[in-house]
């Protein structure tokens, strides 16, 4: 039975604490007697047979027929599945959205269905490289569906390929792919990693335009988003729940799957990576030393590639399917189950270690805009409750935040980095200053739709992902960060912990009380 | 008279040249300037007038020559041994502040002035640069005859000297031969008179700098875009009226997001209008050809030296590239006038102080010239001899 998750109060006989500084460790003593600090749970153990747990879901789904009863001849299938910025690393072959797509075409083919569509639910994120369809698919479903033109990846800025299914109550218009809106079927093959993922979330984003996803992906929804790990107290996905009702009512008919994951992401050799310090055997020890000091040796490109190259030993832990609501009420349950941490009361000061990847650099350079979204964005949102850092308090986060992009995947980031974080930080300012001009800026949009690019408006995105923590934080303080790149974008870099201690020090006091978050970080603070 | 003195000396031009490769600090000290005393030599003809320098600028031209690095082009357009120095203010018999346009012209010379020629260095022949009753020299500071202004005292022909304005410190008045140059440079890449202008600043040192100023006098209604290296100098640049800052590997995308045209490669699909190149390297060059418009113009206001480009954007994209020598009449709006009393309203029109950094004595001019060749790293800008005690 796995260590549920816990936490740990510092005292002088408790060892220095591993944070990740992006593409290298460290280890970092913290202050005894006032530091806690949040160590998720061990990974669950995955289901004997996913096959037969995939089949026995869409055999007997929720709320919903069986799959067998939905389909027939005549029909239009569209099976849309979640694209590469899940799972984080991406896990060891076969990817779970390949089993699910092998069951529903072994399910349609049974069924004689022949007009199928298969689409990469992207939204507005880069298109998927082939290797990487590959992977997530397999070779015989890419290779029977993609030369047909029956294998794709949707397209957020086709105007012919997109059409409006309704308007929530709110005003919120519903755009999205028409294959899928005319379909007489969807299929949603999903991976949930963490809470904030699947539901409506996976339709109403996956294949929405830029016009459907800017109701919530803005400032106002992202600051009230309390937090993106708790959809019952998360503006952004009350306005996909809207959406997600006009859909259920107007659009297609949607069977949804959804799959869950262990926190086994890290294969033998990182180890340590799971384990709590003061646990580290002497071999653990040796292999941490030997990991990082060849790390310090290595450029940092080789490093980001030897990272990227890791495949996660990811087990799956649940599969349901059937009516979209009813399925993610069970896949959120599974996800607490494994995620919950309980905490008692925050803090002055929030650490945490940066990694070297967040779900928009897959493959690719963690640009200082995505350490901005994966730390104030993703990690400082792992709670329920209430935030594990007080209002005003101070985040310290390690990476060291190099002014470097990929200009393949990133173009508009490094735009974004030049042109909008030299005039402002604000994320209400610039997404009524400069928004409109990336979001419809042709080049980008070529680089979107042709390319493997994210579209022009996604640095924003990404920046407005870390707007709640933004405006909750009083300081934000970047540990070994490149000191310019740091200040751009709004933070303070600091050289040491010891030096950002000491930085925090203005707004919290010289003994302020620590919550570090342990990597890696993926729980849910029920903070009371 | 003390003066610093270029001579000949091959052997001290090679050391010169190989501390420069190396990156030596010292190179310069061992290149082939010196410092002397000596008798203040004979004035080239009864038209000559003394003068007694106050400030003189270093240029990047001089940095160039001294440290061995300057084009061979050069060599028989210049008599040694000679004084550097020609960006001058300096201080006639009768007390006059008087400003010199250096370049050594017809009337230097003794010449019969062509019907198209009034400043010294107009006209479509320089054959007379090399001619007359003075020794060859393209300029004050290059020519054996003339004498330079890193000395106490230069001889200078009176269809060199222009007045400085009473209101013009002398801080001011040493910037107006370099702002003429930009001033020169930027009616060059105004001529095709567009709307509103997208013109594009490569490297911001004094030269950089004043030409951002210049256009921006000339063509209130142009969009600036200017590309420097250090922040001082993209602060300047942003005073002086760019409306764009970017650091030099951020100009491509800069200029694509102004112009909404797309990336290729290392270039902009479109571009600038015109492009002023005022630093004059390999990079800087083609930059500015990837950087401009099809069919716009890239204007070398940076000597360049011998630079390897990839001239294929040039021929693919028809560009014009023109140099940009010096100063002349200017026409502007149908009015003619030298490059020099443009110059004295485009510095009456920004606050320019700080554009003069730093002053030193000539005995100290090893560390004047390693300022002056580290300026852009130190935070600073123009360096210049001050020898107003002297005088």
């Amino acid at each position: 039975m796995p260590r549920p998750g816990f936490v740990l109060d510092v005292d002088r006989s408790t060892p220095p604490m591993l944070f990740w500084h992006g593409e290298r460790f460290s280890l970092e003593r913290l202050p005894a007697d006032r530091s806690r600090v949040i160590y998720p749970a061990e990974p669950h153990p995955g289901l004997r047979d996913v096959r037969a747990e995939i089949r026995r879901a869409i055999a007997e789904p929720l709320d919903s027929e069986p799959l067998a009863e939905l389909l027939n001849p005549d029909m239009k299938l569209t099976i849309c599945f979640d694209d590469v910025s899940l799972s984080l690393p991406k896990m060891r072959r076969p990817d779970v959205r390949q089993l699910i797509v092998e069951a529903v075409l072994t399910e349609a083919a049974a069924a004689g269905v022949d007009d199928v569509h298969i689409i990469a639910a992207l939204g507005l994120h880069r298109r998927m490289h082939d290797h990487e369809l590959r992977h997530v698919l397999g070779d015989r479903v890419v290779d029977s569906f993609a030369s047909s033109g029956h294998l794709y990846q949707h397209d957020a800025e086709d105007p012919d390929n997109l059409t409006v299914i309704g308007t929530t109550d709110h005003g919120e218009v519903v755009e999205i792919n028409r294959r899928v809106a005319e379909s007489d079927l969807v299929v949603y093959a999903n991976v949930n990693q963490v809470a904030m993922d699947g539901g409506w979330k996976s339709l109403v984003t996956g294949v929405a335009s830029y016009r459907c996803l800017s109701h919530h992906h803005n400032p106002q929804s992202l600051e009230n988003t309390r937090s993106l790990m708790d959809r019952h107290h998360s503006a952004l996905h009350h306005s996909i729940w809207r959406m997600g009702s006009v859909l259920r009512d107007h659009g297609p008919r949607v069977f949804q799957i959804e799959t869950t994951i262990n926190t086994d992401a890290f294969p033998s050799p990182f180890d340590f990576l799971s384990k709590r310090e003061w646990e580290w055997t002497a071999r653990d020890r040796a292999s941490y030393l030997a990991t990082s000091k060849s790390l310090d040796r290595t450029p940092t490109r080789i490093s980001r590639r030897i990272f990227h190259s890791i495949k996660a030993p990811y087990a799956v832990t649940g599969v349901n399917a059937g009516f979209t609501e009813t399925v993610h009420e069970r896949t959120l349950a599974e996800v607490y189950r494994q995620h919950v941490v309980e905490v008692e009361g925050q803090t002055d000061i929030l650490t945490m270690g940066i990694p070297f990847i967040c779900p928009y650099n897959p493959d690719s350079v963690m640009n200082p805009i995505l350490v901005m979204c994966m730390g104030l964005g993703y990690m400082f949102n792992m709670y329920r409750g209430r935030p594990l850092v007080r209002e005003g308090g101070v985040i310290i986060m390690t990476h060291p935040t190099y002014r470097e992009f990929d200009p393949a995947h990133h173009p508009s980031y490094i735009d974004f980095f030049d042109e909008v974080l030299a005039d402002t930080t604000d994320p209400h300012e610039m997404s009524v200053k400069w928004e409109r001009k990336y979001a419809e800026d042709e080049w980008y949009r070529h680089l979107y739709r042709t390319q493997n690019a994210y579209h022009g408006v996604h640095p924003f995105y990404a920046w407005y992902w870390g707007a709640h923590g933004r405006a909750w934080a009083s300081r934000v303080i970047i540990v070994g960060g490149h000191p310019d790149t740091v200040r751009r974008l709004g933070f303070t870099p600091a050289s040491t912990m010891t030096d950002a201690f000491e930085l925090a020090s203005d707004v919290v006091g010289t003994r302020p009380t620590i919550t570090h978050l342990h990597v890696p970080s993926v729980l849910v603070a029920d903070v009371r | 008279m003390k003066a610093l003195r270029i001579h000949d000396r091959d052997r001290r031009f090679a050391a010169s040249r190989l501390g420069s490769v190396l990156g030596s600090p010292n190179a310069r000290g061992r290149g082939p300037l010196s410092l002397d005393t000596s008798a203040f030599q004979q004035a080239p003809t009864t038209e000559w007038q003394e003068l007694k320098v106050m400030l003189s600028g270093i240029c990047g031209s001089d940095l160039a020559l001294i440290e061995g690095r300057a084009s061979a082009y050069f060599d028989p357009w210049v008599t040694m041994p000679f004084i550097p120095g020609h960006e001058i203010l300096a201080r006639t018999a009768e007390g006059h502040r008087v400003v010199i346009d250096p370049v050594l012209g017809h009337q230097c010379r003794g010449l019969p002035v062509p019907d198209d020629v009034s400043a010294p260095a107009d006209g479509h022949d320089y054959s007379h640069m090399v001619g007359g009753q003075i020794e060859p020299g393209i300029q004050t500071g290059f020519c054996c005859s003339a004498g330079g202004g890193w000395a106490e005292r230069l001889w200078a022909h009176p269809s060199q000297m222009h007045s400085v304005p009473e209101s013009f410190s002398d801080e001011q008045a040493v910037l107006i031969e370099p702002v003429a140059g930009a001033v020169h440079a930027a009616l060059i890449a105004l001529r095709s008179r567009d709307e509103a202008p997208l013109l594009s600043v490569i490297g911001l040192g004094t030269i950089g700098i004043s030409t951002v100023a210049a256009l921006r006098h000339f063509r209130p209604d142009a969009r600036i875009v200017a590309a420097g290296r250090y922040p001082h100098q993209l602060e300047a640049a942003r005073q002086v009226g760019a409306d764009v800052v970017t650091r030099f590997d951020g100009l491509a995308r800069a200029l694509r997001r102004l112009t909404g045209t797309a990336m290729i490669g290392p270039d902009t699909g479109g571009g600038a209008d015109s492009t002023l190149d005022c630093v004059g390297s390999g990079d800087t060059l083609r930059t500015s050809i990837g950087t401009t418009r099809p069919r716009g113009r890239v204007v070398a206001v940076g000597m360049p030296a011998e630079v390897t480009v990839d001239l294929a954007p040039l021929w693919h994209r028809e560009t014009e590239l023109v140099g940009a020598y010096t100063y002349g009449t200017e026409d502007v709006a149908g009015v003619r006038r030298h490059s020099f009393e443009h110059a004295i309203d485009v510095i009456s029109s920004f606050p320019s102080p700080w554009l003069l950094s730093a002053t030193y004595p000539l005995n100290r001019h090893r560390d004047a010239l390693a300022h002056a060749a580290t300026a852009g790293r130190r935070g600073t800008f123009k360096i210049a001899f001050d020898l107003r005690e002297e005088n």
